[in-house]
């Protein structure tokens, strides 16, 4: 089942000067249960985050995205999960990290923030206990000095009234209210990484704005690194250093934002950017989705996973899998993993 | 929360009514009458229909309901055929027996099953949770009379560990203010005698609880497993809390609730193995009581007794939902 893995020298390496604060090689996850034929959800991911920096991770639903950072924080659970491959954090390594060592690292140092921020919430217990707990835990914050930095941090993300507030249970607040709650609790103990994965796809357009733009101002100025995890290559534009594109559990293309969105080269890239609606882009352009469904696949190690859904399909797509390297348009820190790239100097409507 | 409770109260009237008329109707259809228990082997059918009479039962159905809820709605359930005691007291003086009984069945239910329950929840697979399942599904196989049998006979009759009979010793006599004999033996200071009561509830309350025990594991063990697998939980460990606040704060609080619902139901449930229970280990509660009267056509006893419990299972019931907004603050402020 695994391939050959030649595209593993051409880690992107290229920005980085001195020691990423995440450092993931060759991040391979495999779901197996009982009766059904084992999955390989995320196979061979290289990613660096730089501290400070936000990186973004696009893909369609179910290329692996969710499972990626939940594997490098621990959180895929023990049963049926096998997680091979190395996360550092820091020079430390997470996945072979005693369990009591990495309890004190999640929430402290790498934070999350996740889709639906309704779900995410426990819904028996207030608003303020669940930002205070997390400050007792990490930093033995208790009682009434708790509560305050409780109330400050919910002032922070732009939560009037936040006193009272701390009493509110879950329900009592909106969509855009209880995401806001989330990056609170986030936030609470100034950590290095914060991941967010989706977390404006519960919300509707203007609060998902709103949410985009205080998640920004926020890593900005606390200089947390910022992982973004999405479908939507809108959000990344506004806010990536650099993005990888994922698609079926591989990372396909990586690339600073500007030449990602100036000159895409992988075709699956370039059907993301036409599914999605843009200021920049000449009008008169048709919207157009990606033909066929994720389902529609081909395992790696058979050829180009995307090539079925492939309108650039050649020959060499099938067979071997495809090699990751430098992009065509020799931009450093772009790679694409294509036989068959898109031309990067003409503008290439999709047909 | 007041305007609910108000409205679930209201609701009692026409369970009450419809519940009447239902066991008016059973009672007399019910081979037999109150005469020949009464009579015995002295019944002639001219003894027999002056004994009817007597008591009203030759008039027509509805005469003699219109008459009886004429008289209950005055707190007036009528007089025992059997004892000629007012049904109320009879009622009075064996409902604490009764509900002395449950709380121990269903104390010892949830003090089991929860932890049981969560343990094989968090575990599934394991062998505590593969005994418990066996054994959950043992425990409401078994008809709780025959439970109540086999453990008098193994704990009473042959290792005589505990009492199998009654509910206090017959050589002890002390003062009953509240005829809760444990509570009873505490409040008068006589330790050995609350001790003695105590000794006395574990065989039957065992029997009565067996069964709430076993849906309880179950559904504690449904309900862990379920949260478990909820975003907040995630959530929880990405903040990095501790296994035991994980499980405690997030988890335990939240499979609380399908199971607060399913001890109440039980609560309600119990009242009827009561009748088993109580048969099997002469224990002078409400089901006993009942049992004889049906065997006796003991009437105005029947008839009290149901609507009685009736009213009992309503509030218990009640009870449980105001609980329930206790434990979720969704309810609470909804
Ligand atoms: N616990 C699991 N057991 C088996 N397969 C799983 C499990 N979790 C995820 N998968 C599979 O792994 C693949 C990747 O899932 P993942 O949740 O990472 O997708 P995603 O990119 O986050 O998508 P979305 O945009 O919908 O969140 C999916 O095909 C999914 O079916
Ligand atoms: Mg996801």
């Amino acid at each position: 089942m695994t391939a050959p893995v030649a595209h593993r020298e051409s880690v992107p390496g290229h920005l980085l000067v001195g020691t990423p604060l995440l450092k993931v090689r060759d991040l391979t996850v495999t779901f197996a249960s009982r009766g059904r034929r084992p999955v390989r959800a995320v196979d061979g991911i290289d990613l660096d985050v730089a501290a400070g920096s936000t990186v973004g991770i696009v893909g369609e639903s179910g290329s692996g995205k969710s499972v990626t950072s939940l594997a490098a924080m621990g959180l895929l659970g023990k049963r049926g999960v096998t997680v091979t491959g190395s996360v550092e954090f820091d020079g430390e390594d997470l996945l072979n990290m005693p369990e009591d060592e990495l309890r004190s690292v999640r929430g402290r140092e790498i934070a999350m923030i996740f889709q639906d921020p309704m779900s995410s919430l426990n819904p028996v217990l207030t608003v303020g206990r669940q930002i205070t707990e997390i400050l007792e835990r990490h930093k033995g914050l208790k009682g009434q000095a708790a509560k305050d930095r409780a109330a400050e941090l919910l002032a922070s993300v732009g939560i009037g009234d936040s006193v009272r507030r701390l009493r509110s249970f879950p329900h009592q607040l909106s969509g855009g209210m209880r995401q806001r709650v989330m990056i609170a609790m986030a936030l609470a103990c100034e950590p290095r990484l914060l991941i967010a994965d989706e977390p404006t796809t519960a919300l509707d357009v203007t609060i998902s704005a709103q949410i985009l733009e205080l998640l920004r101002v926020l890593v900005k100025d606390t200089g947390t690194a910022l992982i973004l995890i999405t479908h939507d290559l809108g959000v990344v534009a506004g806010l990536c250093d650099q993005v990888h594109v994922m698609y079926s559990g591989r990372i396909v293309e990586s690339a600073p934002r500007r030449p990602l969105f100036a000159e895409p080269q992988h075709p699956y890239t370039t059907g993301l950017l036409a599914s999605v609606p843009r200021l920049d882009q000449p009008r008169g352009l048709p919207l157009l989705p990606i033909p066929g469904s994720p389902s529609d696949t081909l395992p790696w190690a058979q050829g180009c996973a995307f090539s079925p859904r492939c309108t650039r399909r050649v020959d060499a797509c099938v067979g071997h899998p495809p090699v990751i390297g430098p992009a065509p348009s020799r931009v450093p820190g772009h790679l694409v993993r294509c036989v068959n790239p898109v031309p990067y100097d003409v503008e290439e409507p999709t047909p | 929360m007041l305007k609910f409770a108000v409205r679930r109260l209201l609701l009692l009237v026409p369970i009450l009514l419809g519940l009447s008329i239902l066991v008016f109707l059973f009672v007399r259809a019910l081979p037999g009458g109150p005469e020949t228990a009464l009579l015995g082997e002295r019944s002639t059918p001219e003894r027999a229909a002056a004994v009817r009479a007597a008591y009203g039962l030759d008039r027509p159905v509805y005469e003699q309901y219109g008459s009886y809820m004429g008289k209950v709605v005055q707190g007036d359930f009528g007089v025992s055929i059997q004892t000629q005691q007012p049904v109320s007291d009879e009622i009075k003086r064996r409902f604490p027996a009764t509900v002395e009984l449950a709380s121990a069945a269903i104390l010892f239910a949830v003090v089991v099953g929860i932890p049981l329950g969560f343990v094989a929840g968090r575990r599934p697979g394991s062998w505590v949770d593969n005994t418990s399942t066996v054994g959950s599904l043992l425990g409401i196989a078994i008809p709780v009379f025959a439970l109540g049998f086999l453990l008098k006979y193994v704990f009473a009759v042959r290792l005589g560990w505990l009492p199998g009979t009654g509910r206090q010793d017959v050589t002890i006599t002390t003062e009953h203010p509240t005829g809760f004999y444990v509570l009873d033996g505490i409040l008068t200071g006589d330790l050995p005698a609350a001790w003695d009561a105590l000794k006395h509830l574990v065989l039957p309350a065992i029997a009565l609880g067996t069964i709430p025990l076993a849906i309880i594991t179950r559904i504690t063990r449904a309900a862990v497993q379920e949260v478990s697998n909820e975003d907040f939980v995630r959530t929880a460990e990405a903040k990095g809390m501790t296994k035991q606040v994980v499980t405690r704060r997030h988890i335990l609080r939240n499979a609380m609730l399908p199971v607060a619902t399913i001890i109440g139901l039980q609560t309600g449930l119990l009242l009827s193995g009561a009748i088993l229970t109580e048969t099997v280990f002469a224990f002078g509660g409400m089901g006993s009581f009942m049992a004889a009267a049906v065997f006796t056509r003991d009437f105005p006893v029947i008839q009290g007794g149901i609507l009685f419990l009736a009213v009992v299972f309503v509030l218990v019931n009640l009870l449980v939902d105001l609980s329930y907004g206790i434990i979720d603050p969704r309810v609470r402020t909804s």
